[in-house]
C-alpha cells in the first residue's frame, strides 16, 4: 500500500464517522457532551484544596502530575439540586482555550457515561430560552435514539465571569 | 543543496544583539577616553560579524546600513579619521539603528526607516566628507596609504579558491556580486584545472578567476569582501596603475567563539512563534560538568537504595536512613546547581544604564556621572528580565528629577558633576539593589500639595513623612509641571512599584533635601524555590514566606486590646499591631476562633507589621512555587501554590495582598454591620 492510500484511509476514517465524538456525562439526569478531543483525562473525585474567598463552584485545586489544577463543580455551576460526591462522582479534565493559550481545568459531574459520534447535521440550535436559561455554554442540542444530548461549548463556559483571566491583578490593584 | 537556513536565524539574532552590546558598551568606553586600539577593533569586529551575517540571512538592508558603518570604523581603526563626541554619538544612534531593524526583521515587523535613512545619510556624509577634505590635501602623498580616491584605479585581483570553497557554505557569485556594487567588475574565469565532466567532483570548485575591478574604493574594501573566504582562497590584489603587488593572506577576522561557553538553545520553535520572554541562557561548561556529576551520584544512590529495596530486613534499617540522607544531600546539591544555571549577573540590568544616563546628561543638560557596584550579584533570570523596566524608570527618576542642573548644584556649593549610584548586594535570602544620588531629594510641601491637588489625599491631612513618600507610588500622580518624555507622565511610580510587587519585592524611599534621594528595592533570590512556613488553620495547611516573619509567639491574654469592639491589637513589646484573624479573611472555619487561644505569626509586608492568627504551626520546609495563574487565575491575598509531601497542594500567602485585603474585608464588614443594624 503507498504511502498516499494510507493517508486517504486515515482521513477517510475522519470522514465516514463524520464530524465529531462527543463524551457525554450526566448531571442531575440531564445528559450533556463535551468535544472530545478536549478531554485530557477522566479521574475520580478526590479531596481538593480550597482557594479562599471564590465562589461556592469552583471546588478548589489539586495536583495532577506537579500541576496545579482548579477544579469546577458544573453542578453548581449550572446550579443544579444536587451535588452529593460519591462513588461514581467523577471529574473531568479539560484543556479550555484562552488568548491563544490552553489551561488545564477539571469540571466535577454526576457521572461520565458514552461516547457519540455526532455529525453537525445531528446538532440543532438550542432554542432561546430568554433569561431564564443562558444559552451561551451551549453549542447545540443534538438527538440520539430519542434522547437528547446538551452539546456544551467549554471555552465559552470555563472562560464565562469568575473564571475569566481577563480581571486579573491589573484591575484589581 | 538547499539548507534550511532559519534554524541558525535564531542563533544568529542572539549573537548579533550580543555583539550590539558589546558594541554599544565599547562606544561609551571610547567616550569616557579610553580609545584604545582594542577597543575599536573589538566594535569593528562586532559590525563586521553583524554585517557578514546578514548578508548570509539576506538581510539585505541590514547588511547594507552595517557596511556603511564599517567603512567608518574601518577609518578611524587605520587612523585616518578622529573621534569625537558627534561621532560616537552618530554610532551609537547606528547601533540603535541596528537593534531596531534586527528586532522587526526577527518579529516580523516594521521598523522606523526615517531614522534609520536620517541615520545612513549622516553616516555617509561624514565618509563623503572625509574624502572631499583629505582628497585635495594629500595627492599622492602617501601611495602606500591607499590611492586618493576619487580617482578610479584598476585593480587585478586573483582569486584561487582552494577545491573545499564551496563545502563551507560559500559562493563565489556572491562575491563577484559584492565586487560589483564596489564598481567596474570584468571576469575572467582560469578553468585550466577543470578535469574531464565525467570526473568532475560537484562539490569542489575547480576553476579559479583574475577579476578586473575598476573603483574608487581603497584595497582594504576589496579585501574585505574575500574575509569570509580567506582562509580558502589565495587572493592577490594588485594594483594596475603602479604595479604594486599586495600579496595578501588576510587571516580571517571572523571572531573565534569562546570555547568555554556552551550553548543551551530553545526547541527549534516554529516561525510564527515569536519568542520574547523565553530565550535561551548561555551557561558556563563548568557549571553543566557539575550537573552531569550530579547527576552520576544520584544515580548511584539511587541504585543503591533500590537493591537495599529488594531484600530489606528491619536491620538493615540504619543503612535505609544512610541512604535516603544521601538522596536528600544529592537533590539539595541538584537543585542548587540547577538554580545557578538560572542565575545571571545583574550586569545584564546594569550595562544599559551607562548609555542611558549618557544619553539624558545630553537632552537634559546636566552633568552625571554614573557608579555601579555588585554587578556581579547573582539574581535569577526570570527576576532579572522583569526588574529592568522598573530599574530604568527609578534611574530616569533620580536623573531627571533629582539631580539638579550644574549651575543649580555650584550655587547650593555642590560638585558641579552629579552622581548616581547603583549597587546590588546580597543581604539575607535576598538581593537589595540600591539607586542612590545626591540631588534635591523629594519635596514633602510639593508632594504634599501635588496629591492634595490631585485628590489623593485631603487638604487638611497630617501625613508624616514616610506617608508622604508613599504618596509618588500611587497612581496617577506626577509632580513634574512639564510632560517630558523622560519621565512626568503619572504613569510611573506606581507602575514600579506593582512590578517589584509582582516579583514579591518591595519598594522603599529615603530621602532627604537638597542632600539626595536612595530608592532601596529588595527581591527574592529566585522565584522558584523558596523557604516556607507550614501553618493550619481549621483544617487547611497554609504556607508564609519565611523572609516575611519576623516571630511567631503565644498570644497572652493581658496583651490584647480591642478597638471599637472589631478590630484587636496585641501588645509587642513597645509597639501595637494589628492582629488579622485569618479565618475570617479567607472564610473558612477554624479551630480557634478566640484570640487568646490562637498563636500569632507576626509578619512584616510593605513596611507594616500585622499578627496573623493561626491555629496552628507546622513544618519549616522548602517549598517549589507553582502559579495558580497558569491554569487559574490570580487570588487575592494567595501568591501561588506548591505541593506538599503527601501530593496535596498548599495555598502560598502573599502578605501584602493580605493586609490590603484584611483592610477591604473590615470596610465590608463595617457596612455589613450597618446595613444590618438599619434593617
Amino acid at each position: 500500500m503507498s504511502i498516499a492510500q494510507v493517508v486517504d484511509k486515515e482521513t477517510s476514517i475522519d470522514n465516514n464517522e463524520d464530524g465529531n465524538q462527543f463524551l457525554s456525562f450526566f448531571m442531575a439526569d440531564e445528559e450533556y457532551g463535551i468535544d472530545i478531543l478536549r478531554v485530557q483525562e477522566i479521574r475520580g473525585w478526590d479531596s481538593v484544596t480550597k482557594i479562599p474567598n471564590t465562589p461556592d463552584y469552583i471546588k478548589g485545586v489539586i495536583n495532577i502530575r506537579g500541576t496545579i489544577v482548579p477544579i469546577i463543580d458544573l453542578r453548581l455551576k449550572f446550579k443544579t439540586d444536587s451535588a452529593i460526591y460519591d462513588k461514581t462522582t467523577v471529574v473531568i479534565v479539560v484543556g479550555v482555550k484562552t488568548d491563544g493559550k490552553t489551561r488545564t481545568m477539571g469540571m466535577v459531574v454526576d457521572a461520565v457515561s458514552d461516547v457519540y459520534s455526532i455529525t453537525q447535521e445531528q446538532i440543532k440550535e438550542a432554542p432561546n430560552f430568554g433569561s431564564v436559561v443562558k444559552t451561551e455554554f451551549v453549542q447545540g442540542l443534538a438527538t440520539i435514539d430519542e434522547k437528547m444530548l446538551i452539546l456544551l461549548e467549554i471555552d465559552m463556559l470555563l472562560n464565562s465571569d469568575d473564571l475569566s483571566v481577563i480581571n486579573t491583578a491589573e484591575k484589581t490593584d | 543543496m538547499a539548507i534550511d537556513m532559519t534554524q541558525f536565524l535564531q542563533t544568529f539574532y542572539e549573537e548579533s544583539f550580543e555583539g550590539l552590546e558589546i558594541m554599544e558598551a565599547e562606544l561609551l568606553n571610547l567616550d569616557g577616553g579610553d580609545a584604545s586600539e582594542d577597543t575599536i577593533n573589538t566594535i569593528f569586529r562586532a559590525a563586521h560579524s553583524i554585517k557578514g551575517g546578514a548578508g548570509t540571512f539576506g538581510l539585505q538592508e541590514i547588511a547594507a546600513f552595517t557596511h556603511v558603518m564599517e567603512t567608518l570604523l574601518d577609518e578611524v581603526r587605520d587612523g585616518k579619521r578622529d573621534l569625537c563626541t558627534d561621532l560616537i554619538n552618530l554610532l551609537l544612534r547606528s547601533a540603535d539603528c541596528v537593534k531596531a531593524m534586527m528586532a522587526a526583521s526577527r518579529d516580523e515587523e516594521e521598523y522606523d526607516v526615517d531614522e534609520v535613512e536620517s541615520v545612513q545619510k549622516s553616516l555617509r556624509a561624514l565618509i563623503d566628507n572625509k574624502t572631499d577634505t583629505t582628497a585635495p590635501t594629500t595627492p599622492d602623498a602617501d601611495p602606500a596609504k591607499g590611492k586618493v580616491e576619487s580617482s578610479e584605479v584598476s585593480y587585478k585581483i586573483s582569486f584561487i579558491p582552494l577545491p573545499n570553497l564551496l563545502q563551507t557554505g560559500n559562493d563565489p557569485a556572491r562575491l563577484f556580486n559584492e565586487l560589483d556594487e564596489l564598481g567596474k567588475l570584468t571576469i575572467d574565469v582560469d578553468h585550466d584545472a577543470m578535469p574531464e565532466l565525467v570526473d568532475l567532483p560537484v562539490d569542489e570548485c575547480t576553476l579559479s578567476w583574475t577579476l578586473t575591478l575598476v573603483t574608487t574604493e581603497q584595497p582594504e574594501v576589496i579585501r574585505a569582501v574575500f574575509d569570509w573566504v580567506s582562509d580558502e582562497c589565495e587572493l592577490t590584489i594588485s594594483c594596475d596603475e603602479n604595479e604594486q603587488p599586495e600579496p595578501e593572506q588576510e587571516n580571517a577576522t571572523v571572531e573565534s567563539k569562546e570555547p568555554s561557553t556552551t550553548k543551551v538553545e530553545p526547541k527549534p520553535k516554529e516561525k510564527s512563534d515569536k519568542v520574547k520572554e523565553q530565550g535561551s541562557i548561555r551557561v558556563g561548561i563548568d557549571k553543566v560538568d557539575s550537573l552531569i556529576n550530579l547527576v552520576g551520584e544520584l544515580v548511584i544512590t539511587q541504585s543503591m537504595l533500590g537493591q537495599l529495596g529488594k531484600d530489606f530486613a528491619v536491620e538493615r534499617l540504619e543503612k535505609l536512613k544512610d541512604g535516603l540522607s544521601q538522596l536528600e544531600r544529592n537533590t539539595r546539591e541538584l537543585q542548587e546547581n540547577v538554580m545557578s544555571i538560572r542565575m545571571l549577573p545583574i550586569s545584564f540590568a546594569f550595562n544599559r544604564f551607562p548609555r542611558l544616563v549618557h544619553d539624558l546628561n545630553q537632552q537634559l543638560g546636566k552633568k552625571i556621572e554614573l557608579k555601579m557596584t555588585g554587578e556581579h550579584t547573582e539574581l535569577d533570570k526570570t527576576v532579572l528580565e522583569k526588574i529592568v523596566d522598573p530599574l530604568v524608570h527609578l534611574v530616569r527618576n533620580s536623573v531627571d528629577h533629582g539631580i539638579e542642573t550644574p549651575a543649580v548644584r555650584l550655587k547650593q556649593g555642590k560638585p558641579e558633576i552629579g552622581t548616581v549610584e547603583l549597587k546590588a548586594y546580597h543581604k539575607g535570602g535576598s538581593i537589595i539593589i540600591e539607586i542612590r544620588d545626591d540631588g534635591a531629594g523629594l519635596d514633602t510641601d510639593r508632594i504634599h500639595a501635588k496629591a492634595v491637588e490631585r485628590g489623593l489625599i485631603g487638604s487638611d491631612e497630617v501625613l508624616s513623612e514616610e506617608q508622604v513618600y508613599d504618596l509618588i507610588f500611587r497612581p496617577g500622580f506626577s509632580t513634574t509641571e512639564v510632560v517630558s518624555d523622560v519621565s512626568g507622565r503619572g504613569v510611573g511610580m506606581d507602575v514600579v512599584k506593582r512590578n517589584i510587587r509582582a516579583l514579591s519585592g518591595v519598594v522603599d524611599v529615603k530621602s532627604v533635601k537638597n542632600k539626595g534621594t536612595i530608592f532601596t528595592i529588595r527581591l527574592p533570590l529566585t522565584l522558584a524555590i523558596m523557604d516556607g512556613q507550614l501553618i493550619q488553620i481549621g483544617g487547611h495547611t497554609y504556607i508564609i514566606p519565611l523572609i516575611s516573619i519576623i516571630e511567631s509567639l503565644q498570644i497572652k491574654k493581658e496583651l490584647v486590646n480591642t478597638i471599637t469592639a472589631r478590630a484587636s491589637v496585641y501588645k509587642l513589646r513597645e509597639d501595637y499591631i494589628e492582629i488579622v484573624p485569618l479565618y475570617k479573611i479567607f472564610g473558612i472555619e477554624a479551630m480557634q476562633t478566640e484570640i487568646i487561644n490562637g498563636l500569632l505569626v507576626v509578619v512584616e509586608g510593605d513596611g507594616k507589621k500585622v499578627g496573623l492568627l493561626v491555629d496552628d504551626l507546622l513544618d519549616q520546609q522548602q517549598v517549589v512555587i507553582k502559579s495558580l495563574e497558569t491554569n487559574y487565575k490570580k487570588v487575592e491575598g494567595i501568591s501561588g501554590a506548591t505541593i506538599l509531601g503527601d501530593g496535596t497542594v498548599a495555598m502560598i500567602l502573599d502578605i501584602q495582598g493580605l493586609i490590603e485585603l484584611a483592610h477591604r474585608y473590615e470596610k465590608i464588614d463595617d457596612i455589613k454591620n450597618n446595613v444590618s443594624e438599619v434593617a
